[in-house]
């Protein structure tokens, strides 16, 4: 006769702990965490004893002594005088800003190859397969290298602008001229762009690690402002939709909403531009721009680009040409049935991989090392750390500032997963 | 009715489609001027190509192959070709295309490396390829310590001896796993190697080299360098990282809380931190953790964190893959009474590694890209050591493109290999019949 055996009674034997599955789990949970416990104990009191013998301890108060050193690129005040903190801060936004900016460069054109690949063009699409190839088999590493090279090389010098009275008497041109009508000179030297400025700034608040910029504050608020207010808008158009069936004009609505008022600020905060002029040896007024931050910016988005290229392609293709059909079937217009059928569902595949190309690109303006670009690991983890000999705080700071930045990209991501899952049963 | 005056009794012969239609012609007209935007595109690219081939190929063309010195090559190109002539000076990798490879590792060596090398395909052709003799995966087990002997040098019997912990741990698994189980059997084993390696290995090492001495002449860390250095840290983080990202990746997918929530810990602190930060803790932070006085071989130290890198990678990867597998597998695994271990090497890991080779192999390109930062800590990659250590030589003074492309020539031929590769097993592997 068959009989479902139940689990053996009787009493609690040790050897349980190993073959019973009901015990077996909390004896391996057990083990790992006693060896994880003697493996930290064992780093702490190997660090401890190294402290000790080098006669040093742990202590983040050198992040208020004087740096003593200069960063060309500084979006907050900063002089030689301010506290390493303040420069972790510079190097902190310098990395936050050549990411920014590259991100962005590296979705439009990684947005334009990738649709280009997929183009019927034979040529266009043999090209772009080439330039994604080269690109994405060859380290990054390289492709900072060379765009600096070749801005440091290439450019002509600041002295090939120079005019003089008599190339003027004599009809000559410089050797050199700047680009869109004297705005923007390229020299080996560096960039130089016109700086925007304001006559009438609200002042600023300097806290010691950083400087609140009221102007910077007020304009965010008013982007802010202006989008929360066109939302607005646009839910109560959907709302008359829903109620009559008549959509209201919103687009010169949303205009007038989204750009009035920022420009009505700018203009009260007295905005112009400051032009480089040529003047003496070297270009005078604007920002300078230098070549380590350009050939870093350059060098990330065309690498990533190809990346992103590969995501859009692979999202395009994942949509299948039912989808479109059926969306004429039911008598949607092409641009209604891009927006609503086709995109959606392309996105979906896109992003997700987007913003780990986003996050990937951040971890790589640490590359910046490689031109000398004062980012965070130029400043925190690279002078800073030389200067104090506190390789130990200084390294864990940047491991932990790197590490909060990915998690809130991290974060935004799972966010967007979460909210376009398809939702099954 | 009358008769119609002519009427057509035969078939005619077909004619050719018209000479637009037909052959090249029609091919261009479809594939490169079918319409406005095609057009522009088609003579924007060809602007493109124009000007790329206006820009590089009469320096291509101008090449110099036979020179001293960078000042010697500008004035044979300024020669023959005419003032203001820019041209290719490729003497430079004439003279010094040892380094690229060897780095300074000492010249009458060079054939272990290059045996090494050939060996080392030969280690990996059972692993790569299906068809070749399954008895040569033994000449895969022993190669680890065969090329670490061939390239270091030294007494045969160091590395001889700690192959024999591993083969001590095998028989420590293969023994007691029947009693035991997997985790306990493993870790026994695991224990009894150590305490081999920390005890065992130097007496016998030893001895055996007092009894026989077999060995080559050492050859010290500091000597490795351009792509022999990127190439023996990419094999081996690639080789060891793989196995560590699949326990990693089976550790957070664990029922154990505790086992999830440490790997979990471990994978986006890997992940979040940018890789130029571990390589300066190999270099800078390590003789902080280590108890005082060890101080060991930086290019060891170095291969330990890039392996720990990408092996958190490469945990992700494998987790999308078996997140990819539908449950069914998992259920299935279990009704055929399958315990943990043997579900997981039969059922599941098999489909979901499958499903991740193309991630995986990405993962394994980038990271031999990524080799080239050991620079930053002092190595001598072949892309930023070796160049600048060319450059500081007053002949070379200067000469910037040709070891850029030299070296991103390299790597592209390595890495579009690696991918190709990739695309041949996802082929092979693919079991469905679409």
């Amino acid at each position: 006769m068959a009989m479902a055996s139940d689990a053996p009674k009787g009493g609690f034997r040790p050897s349980m702990l190993i073959y019973d599955t009901r015990y077996r789990a909390i004896t391996i949970q057990v083990i790992v965490l006693i060896l994880v416990l003697l493996c930290v104990s064992w780093l702490v009191h190997n660090t401890m004893v190294n402290l000790a013998a080098k006669d040093k301890d742990i202590n983040f108060g050198f992040l208020w002594n004087r740096a003593g050193y200069d960063i060309d690129q500084q979006l907050i005040p900063y002089t030689n005088d301010s506290s390493h903190g303040r420069a972790a801060v510079v190097g902190l936004l310098n990395t936050l800003v050549v990411a920014g900016l590259a991100c962005v460069l590296a979705t439009v054109i990684g947005v334009f190859v990738g649709i280009l690949r997929l183009s019927k063009n034979w040529l266009v699409g043999r090209l772009m397969t080439v330039y994604i190839e080269v690109f994405r088999n060859v380290p990054v590493l390289l492709w900072i290298f060379v765009a600096a090279t070749i801005l440091s090389e290439t450019m002509p010098e600041p002295k090939d602008f120079k005019v003089t009275d008599a190339m003027i008497a004599a009809g000559q041109a410089p050797k050199a001229a700047m680009l869109f009508d004297g705005a923007v000179a390229l020299t080996n030297r560096g960039t130089n762009i016109p700086a925007p400025l304001l006559s009438r700034p609200l002042g600023s608040l300097d806290l010691g690690l950083i400087t609140l910029n009221f102007s910077f504050l007020a304009m965010l608020a008013v982007i802010i402002g202006s989008v929360l207010v066109h939302r607005l808008l646009l839910r109560r158009a959907r709302a008359v939709q829903e109620a009559t069936g008549v959509r209201p004009a919103t687009w010169w609505k949303s205009l007038i909403v989204l750009v009035v008022p920022f420009v009505a600020l700018l203009f009260a905060l007295g905005f112009h531009l400051d032009y480089p002029v040529f003047k003496g040896f070297n270009f005078k007024g604007g920002i300078n721009l230098a070549h380590s931050f350009t050939a870093l910016l350059l060098a990330l988005s065309l690498y990533s680009a190809t990346y992103i290229a590969e995501n859009v392609r692979a999202g395009v293709m994942a949509v299948s040409h039912g989808q479109t059909e059926a969306a004429f079937a039911l008598g949607l217009r092409p641009s209604r049935t891009t927006r609503l059928i086709i995109l959606p569902q392309a996105l979906r595949v896109i992003v997700p991989p987007l913003i780990s190309q986003y996050l990937s690109i951040t971890k790589n303006t640490s590359l910046g090392i490689a031109v000398s670009y004062l980012d965070l690991r130029g400043t925190l983890g690279g002078i800073t750390l030389n200067q104090t000999g506190r390789e130990l705080e200084c390294m864990l700071l940047m491991m932990l500032i790197y590490l909060i930045i990915s998690l809130i990209i991290s974060a935004v991501m799972n966010v967007y997963n979460s909210s376009v899952k398809l939702k099954e049963r | 009715m009358t008769e119609p005056s002519y009427l057509r009794d035969t078939v005619l012969p077909q004619l050719p489609p018209p000479l637009v239609d037909r052959g090249i012609i029609k091919w261009i007209r479809e594939n490169l001027f079918s319409g406005v935007l095609n057009t522009f595109l088609t003579l924007a690219g060809l602007a493109a190509v124009w000007w790329l081939l206006a820009a590089s190929l009469p320096w291509f063309l101008h090449g110099v192959w036979d020179a001293n010195s960078l000042g010697e090559c500008r004035s044979i190109i300024a020669a023959e070709f005419g003032e203001g002539a820019q041209g290719a000076c490729w003497a430079m990798l004439r003279e010094r295309w040892h380094q690229f490879i060897f780095g300074f590792y000492p010249p009458e060596a060079y054939w272990r490396v290059g045996l090494a090398f050939v060996l080392l395909f030969v280690a990996l052709a059972p692993v790569l390829f299906t068809e070749v003799p399954r008895l040569l995966l033994w000449g895969t087990v022993i190669y680890p310590a065969l090329g670490y002997w061939l390239l270091w040098g030294g007494s045969i019997w160091g590395p001889v001896v700690a192959m024999a912990g591993f083969g001590l741990l095998a028989l420590v698994f293969k023994l007691l796993r029947p009693l035991l189980g997997v985790p306990v059997a493993g870790g026994l084993g695991f224990v009894a190697a150590v305490l081999w390696w920390l005890f065992a290995q130097g007496p016998v090492a030893g001895l055996l080299a007092g009894v026989m001495p077999v060995g080559l002449v050492p050859v010290e860390s500091d000597r490795f360098g351009g792509f022999l250095l990127s190439i023996v840290i990419g094999v081996t983080s690639i080789a060891a990282s793989l196995p560590l990202g699949i326990l990693l990746a089976l550790g957070r997918r664990s029922d154990m809380f505790l086992v999830k929530t440490l790997s979990v810990a471990f994978i986006e602190f890997i992940r979040g931190v940018p890789l130029i930060t571990m390589l300066f803790t190999a270099s800078l932070l390590l003789q902080y953790f280590l108890p005082p006085g060890t101080s060991f071989d930086l290019i060891l130290r170095v291969d330990i964190l890039v392996t720990i890198f990408a092996a958190a990678y490469l945990a992700e990867v494998v987790r999308g893959g078996m997140a990819a597998l539908p449950r069914g597998q998992y259920e299935a695994a279990d009704a055929l009474g399958l315990d943990y271990w043997s579900a997981e090497r039969l059922i599941i890991l098999p489909q979901a590694l499958k499903i991740s080779i193309p991630s995986i192999v990405s993962t394994f390109i980038s990271l031999f890209k990524d080799t080239t930062l050991v620079s930053f800590v002092g190595l001598l990659d072949p892309l930023k050591g070796i160049s600048t250590i060319v450059r500081a030589d007053m002949a070379w003074k200067g000469v910037y493109w040709e070891p850029y492309l030299f070296v991103g020539a390299v790597f592209f031929v390595l890495c579009f290999s690696m991918s190709r590769y990739s695309m041949y097993l996802e082929r092979k592997l693919k079991t469905d019949h679409k």
